[in-house]
C-alpha cells in the first residue's frame, strides 16, 4: 500500500508541476494576478506530494519491503540502519527522486521567501523551474519508477554497494544535489529574465543568495565525496580526475564564476549578457553531470545502473532545457546593454580575469573528460583515456595567475583603483611571501618548482585576505575595541569572503603538500616486515579475522614507532561482504596536522599466502592532507556568513541608493 | 559580431549533443579500452638494468634486434597476481624456447631482487621503470600485462592481468602461435 501512495502522490506532482508550467507565465502576459499568485501554492504542493512520494519510499526501505524492486536491489535486512535509510537515495531511481525532491523544495523556498522578488519575474521563474520538474517527474515516472513491485516476494534483498555504506557517503549525494539543483533556480531566474528581456541590478540581487547557497552545498558536496575517497577507496588520493569527479567540479567553477560577476552586475550594472549565460552554463553543467553519471556515456569508477533508453531520455531533456536556453539567449542577449564603464585596473577587472580564468579552467575541464568521446567518435572507433597527467598541467598553471588576482581583488575599487596604492598596501605581503617560498626551498630542496611556486602563492592568498581584512577594521591602528566594534559592523558578506579566500589559501597547503611531498609504498609483508616511511617505523604484526554486522573482515595491525618511542597501532581492514560479494577496503589513518600516516590492506598474496599470513600492503604519508578539509570547511562557512548577510534578505533599494558610492566594496 | 557571438552557446550546446548522442549507442562499450599500440612499432624507451641483477636492462633495440618475436611482461615484486604468473612464464621461456623480456614496473630494485631470487629469474633482459614512465608510453593500465612483439618491433598482441589459469594460457599461447613463435600444432 505505502508504495502506491508514493507513486500515486508523485502522479499528482506532475499534475500540479504541469498546471505551474503553464499558469503564473500566462498569468504573466495577461497581468492577472491571481494566476500569477497561483504559482505558491502549486509550489508548495509539489513539496509536500513529492515529500510523501520520498517518505514513502524511505518507509519501504526502513521496513526492508522486498516486494518492491528498488528495496530488493539496494537493500538487505542485516544493514543498520543508518544505512537502510540512505540506501533509499543509493540508487539510480531514488537519488532522482530526491533530485526532483530538492527542485520541488528550491521552488517552494522561492515561492514563500522570495517577497522582495516582483511579482512578474517570480511567476515565471517559478514556472520555469516547473518546466525541469515536469521533464524529470516524468523521467521518473516513465522510465524509472522506484516503486516497481515485484512477485513473488525474495526473502532477502541484495545489499547496497558496500563501498555506499559509509557515513560521509550516504550523506555526499543529499548535498550534492542541493548544490546542482539549487543552481536550478538561478537558472529559472536567468531564463525569466531572459523572457522578460530585462536584466538589471534588482535581478543580481536576488539571484546572489540562491547562487552563494547552491553553491555552498556543492563545495560541502564535493569536499565530502573527496574526503569519501581518500579514506574509503584505498588508493591514498583525494582527487582523480575522474570523469564523474569532473562533472561535479565543473558546475562548482562556472557557479563561483558566476557568484563574482553577479556582484558586478549587482553593483555596476555591468556584464549582464554574461552573468545571464554563466547562470544558464552552471546549471547546464550540473544537467549534463546528470547525463554523463547515468548514461554510461563515459567510463568511470562511479558505476549507476546503465540504461541507453534513459539516457536518450535525459539527452532529450538536455536538448530542450539548454538548447531552449540558449536558443533565447542568442535571441535576446544581444539587446541587453551593458553599463558601467571600467578601468582595467578596479575591481570590474579583477573580477574579470575571475571569471575568464575560471571560464576557461571549465573548458578545459569540460574538453579533458568529453575528449575521449569525441575521439572516439571522430577517428572511427579507437579509444583513448585523458588521465591526471593532462589536468594536472592544463589545470594547475592556470590556477596560479588566479590566486595572485585573489590576493589582489579585495584591495581595489570599483570603476579605477590606483596600481601604486595597492602596491603599497600589499608590498609586505609580497615579500613575505616569495621570502616564504625562498626559505622553504632552501629548507627542502627536493620537488619540482611549482610545488614551492604554488605554496609562495597560498602564502600570498592567506596574507592579503588578512591584510585586506585587517585594513577594513582597522585592526593596529585604532584601539583594538574600536577594531572589534568596526569588526561588527562590517557587512557578513565582507567577512564571509575573507573566510572563503582565506579557507582556499588553506586548502592549497593540503593540495600542494600532499601530492608534491607525498611518500608512498606498496609491498609485500608478512608478520615481522619493517617498514620504514617519512620518519616512521612501521611493523606489520599479523592479520585476524573480525566480524562485523553484515560483513567478515581481516584486520592488519601496524605498530608504528618514531626515533624508538611508540606513535599509535593502526588496523587497516579487508571487509567482504557476502550477501554483495565484493570487498571494500578500510584504510587506517593516523590523523594529524602535519600530515596523515595512511595504511591499507590488498588482497592476501596467494591463497597459500593469505594462509601463511603475507599481504599487499600499501603505505602513504600524505603531507598537509588535513589542510583540504580545514580549508573546505572555512570555504563552507565563509559562504553560509556572507549569505547571512542582511543586504541579502532584505529587499534590493532603490536606484538611488545603489548608486551612492560610500557603500564599502566586498 | 554581437549577435553572431550570441548564437556561440547554442552551436557548441549542439555540437556535443551530436557527440552525445552518437555515444548513446548501445553496441558501445566504454569500458573497453583496447591497446592503441596493436600493430604499431613499440614504443621508444630505453631502461636501466635492476641494480644488484646480472640481467641487462631493456630499450627498444633489443626487440627489434631479437632473433624471434619477443613476449614483454610488465611485472613488479608487490604484484601479487605476477607471483602466480610467474611459474607460467618461467616455463615459456625455460621449456618452450621463448624469449621473455621484463618490465619491472614502480618496484623498488632491492624488493625485486629478493623476488627473483626467491622465485627464480625467467627473464633474459629486464628494465627498471621505477617512475612509471616506461609504463605509461606502454600506455599499461596496471601490472601484470603481457606483450608480444614482431621481430621488426611491431607490437603483435596485449594481454591485460595474469596469464594464469587453462583459459587464460590457451589464448596466450594461441597468441603466440600466430605470432609463429610456437608451432602450429599440438597446444
Amino acid at each position: 500500500m505505502i508504495p502506491e501512495i508514493g507513486h500515486f502522490a508523485l502522479v499528482l506532482a506532475l499534475a500540479l508541476a504541469i498546471v505551474q508550467s503553464v499558469l503564473p507565465i500566462w498569468g504573466a502576459a495577461r497581468n492577472d494576478v491571481v494566476w500569477m499568485q497561483s504559482a505558491v501554492w502549486s509550489s508548495i504542493g509539489q513539496v509536500a506530494l513529492t515529500g510523501v512520494a520520498f517518505a514513502a519510499l524511505m518507509t519501504s526501505f526502513i521496513q526492508s519491503d522486498f516486494t518492491v524492486v528498488n528495496v530488493v536491489e539496494n537493500s538487505h535486512s542485516l544493514k543498520p540502519m543508518l544505512f537502510k535509510i540512505s540506501g533509499t537515495w543509493g540508487s539510480h531511481e531514488g537519488s532522482l527522486l530526491l533530485w526532483v525532491l530538492i527542485l520541488a523544495v528550491f521552488g517552494a523556498l522561492v515561492a514563500t521567501f522570495a517577497s522582495n522578488v516582483a511579482v512578474h519575474t517570480k511567476a515565471r521563474t517559478l514556472s520555469v523551474q516547473a518546466w525541469i520538474t515536469v521533464g524529470f517527474l516524468s523521467f521518473l515516472l516513465l522510465t524509472s519508477n522506484p516503486f516497481d513491485r515485484v512477485y513473488p516476494a525474495p526473502p532477502d534483498g541484495q545489499d547496497l554497494n558496500p563501498l555506499l555504506q559509509d557515513v560521509g557517503l550516504a550523506m555526499h549525494p543529499p548535498l550534492l544535489y542541493l548544490g546542482y539543483v539549487g543552481f536550478s533556480i538561478v537558472f529559472s531566474f536567468a531564463v525569466a529574465a531572459l523572457i522578460e528581456g530585462r536584466v538589471d541590478a534588482a535581478w543580481a540581487r536576488w539571484v546572489r543568495p540562491w547562487t552563494l547557497a547552491a553553491w555552498v552545498f556543492l563545495t560541502a558536496g564535493i569536499a565530502l565525496g573527496s574526503w569519501w575517497a581518500y579514506y574509503e577507496l584505498g588508493w591514498g588520493g583525494w582527487w582523480f580526475w575522474d570523469p564523474v569527479e569532473n562533472v561535479s567540479f565543473m558546475p562548482w567553477l562556472m557557479g563561483t564564476a558566476l557568484l563574482h560577476s553577479a556582484i558586478v552586475t549587482e553593483k555596476r550594472g555591468a556584464f549582464k549578457s554574461w552573468t545571464i549565460l554563466l547562470a544558464v552554463l552552471t546549471f547546464s553543467l550540473s544537467l549534463l553531470g546528470t547525463f554523463i553519471v547515468r548514461s554510461g556515456l563515459l567510463t568511470s569508477v562511479h558505476a549507476f545502473a546503465v540504461d541507453p533508453e534513459r539516457g536518450l531520455y535525459i539527452l532529450a531533456l538536455l536538448a530542450v532545457s539548454i538548447g531552449g536556453s540558449f536558443a533565447l539567449y542568442a535571441w535576446r542577449a544581444p539587446s541587453m546593454e551593458g553599463g558601467g564603464l571600467f578601468r582595467p585596473v578596479s575591481r570590474e577587472g579583477g573580477l574579470l580575469v575571475n571569471n575568464l580564468i575560471l571560464a576557461a579552467a571549465t573548458g578545459v575541464v569540460l574538453f579533458g573528460t568529453l575528449y575521449p568521446l569525441i575521439y572516439e567518435a571522430l577517428s572511427g572507433g579507437q579509444k583513448l583515456s585523458v588521465g591526471p597527467p593532462f589536468f594536472n598541467a592544463a589545470f594547475i598553471p592556470m590556477m596560479l595567475p588566479l590566486v595572485f588576482v585573489m590576493g589582489l581583488g579585495p584591495f581595489l575599487s570599483w570603476k579605477r583603483a590606483s596600481s601604486r596604492h595597492v602596491a603599497l598596501q600589499v608590498r609586505y605581503v609580497g615579500l613575505l611571501a616569495i621570502g616564504f617560498g625562498f626559505v622553504l626551498w632552501y629548507a627542502l630542496r627536493g620537488g619540482p618548482v611549482l610545488g614551492y611556486v604554488s605554496l609562495a602563492l597560498a602564502v600570498w592568498l592567506l596574507g592579503a585576505t588578512l591584510r585586506e581584512w585587517a585594513f577594513r577594521i582597522q585592526l593596529f591602528k585604532v584601539p583594538f575595541r574600536d577594531a572589534m566594534r568596526r569588526a561588527r559592523s562590517l557587512p557578513r558578506a565582507a567577512h564571509g569572503m575573507a573566510l572563503a579566500h582565506a579557507g582556499l589559501a588553506v586548502a592549497i597547503f593540503g593540495f600542494v603538500g600532499s601530492s608534491v611531498w607525498k611518500s608512498e609504498q606498496i609491498l609485500f609483508v608478512t608478520p615481522g616486515t619493517e617498514i620504514t616511511i617519512a620518519g616512521f617505523d612501521v611493523t606489520f604484526t599479523g592479520a585476524e579475522k573480525v566480524r562485523g554486522p553484515n560483513y567478515i573482515a581481516d584486520r592488519g595491525a601496524l605498530e608504528v614507532r618514531r626515533g624508538g618511542a611508540e606513535v599509535t597501532t593502526l588496523f587497516p581492514e579487508r571487509r567482504f561482504y557476502p550477501v554483495a560479494q565484493s570487498n571494500t577496503t578500510e584504510s587506517a589513518i593516523r590523523s594529524t596536522l602535519a600530515g596523515d600516516l595512511y595504511a591499507s590492506l590488498a588482497e592476501p598474496a596467494s591463497d597459500q599466502a593469505g594462509a601463511n599470513g603475507a599481504w599487499t600492503l600499501r603505505i602513504l604519508y600524505e603531507p598537509l592532507v588535513n589542510f583540504i578539509w580545514i580549508g573546505s570547511v572555512l570555504l563552507v562557512i565563509g559562504g553560509l556568513v556572507s549569505l547571512s548577510d542582511r543586504r541579502l534578505r532584505v529587499g534590493a533599494p532603490g536606484r538611488r541608493m545603489q548608486r551612492a558610492p560610500t557603500v564599502p566594496a566586498e | 559580431m554581437v549577435r553572431f557571438l550570441a548564437f556561440a552557446p547554442l552551436v557548441i550546446a549542439a555540437a556535443f549533443g551530436g557527440f552525445f548522442l552518437w555515444g548513446l549507442d548501445g553496441d558501445r562499450d566504454p569500458n573497453a579500452i583496447p591497446s592503441v599500440l596493436i600493430s604499431k612499432p613499440a614504443p621508444e624507451f630505453a631502461l636501466e638494468p635492476v641494480p644488484g641483477l646480472d640481467t641487462p636492462g631493456l630499450a627498444r633495440a633489443d626487440l627489434a634486434g631479437a632473433k624471434g618475436p619477443t613476449i614483454v611482461n610488465v611485472f613488479a615484486s608487490w604484484c601479487v597476481p605476477c607471483r602466480a604468473e610467474h611459474a607460467v612464464l618461467t616455463a615459456l621461456a625455460e621449456t618452450e624456447g621463448q624469449t621473455l623480456f621484463g618490465i619491472n614496473y614502480k618496484d623498488k630494485p632491492a624488493d625485486a631482487v629478493r623476488w627473483l631470487n626467491e622465485l627464480g629469474n625467467p627473464y633474459e633482459r629486464i628494465g627498471s621503470d621505477q617512475t612509471g614512465r616506461a609504463g605509461i608510453e606502454w600506455g599499461i593500465s596496471g601490472v601484470p600485462e603481457t606483450f608480444i612483439i614482431a621481430p621488426d618491433g611491431t607490437v603483435l598482441y596485449r594481454y591485460v592481468g595474469p596469464v594464469v589459469g587453462d583459459n587464460a594460457v590457451a589464448t596466450f599461447r594461441a597468441a603466440l602461435r600466430q605470432a609463429g613463435s610456437l608451432p602450429v600444432d599440438g597446444g
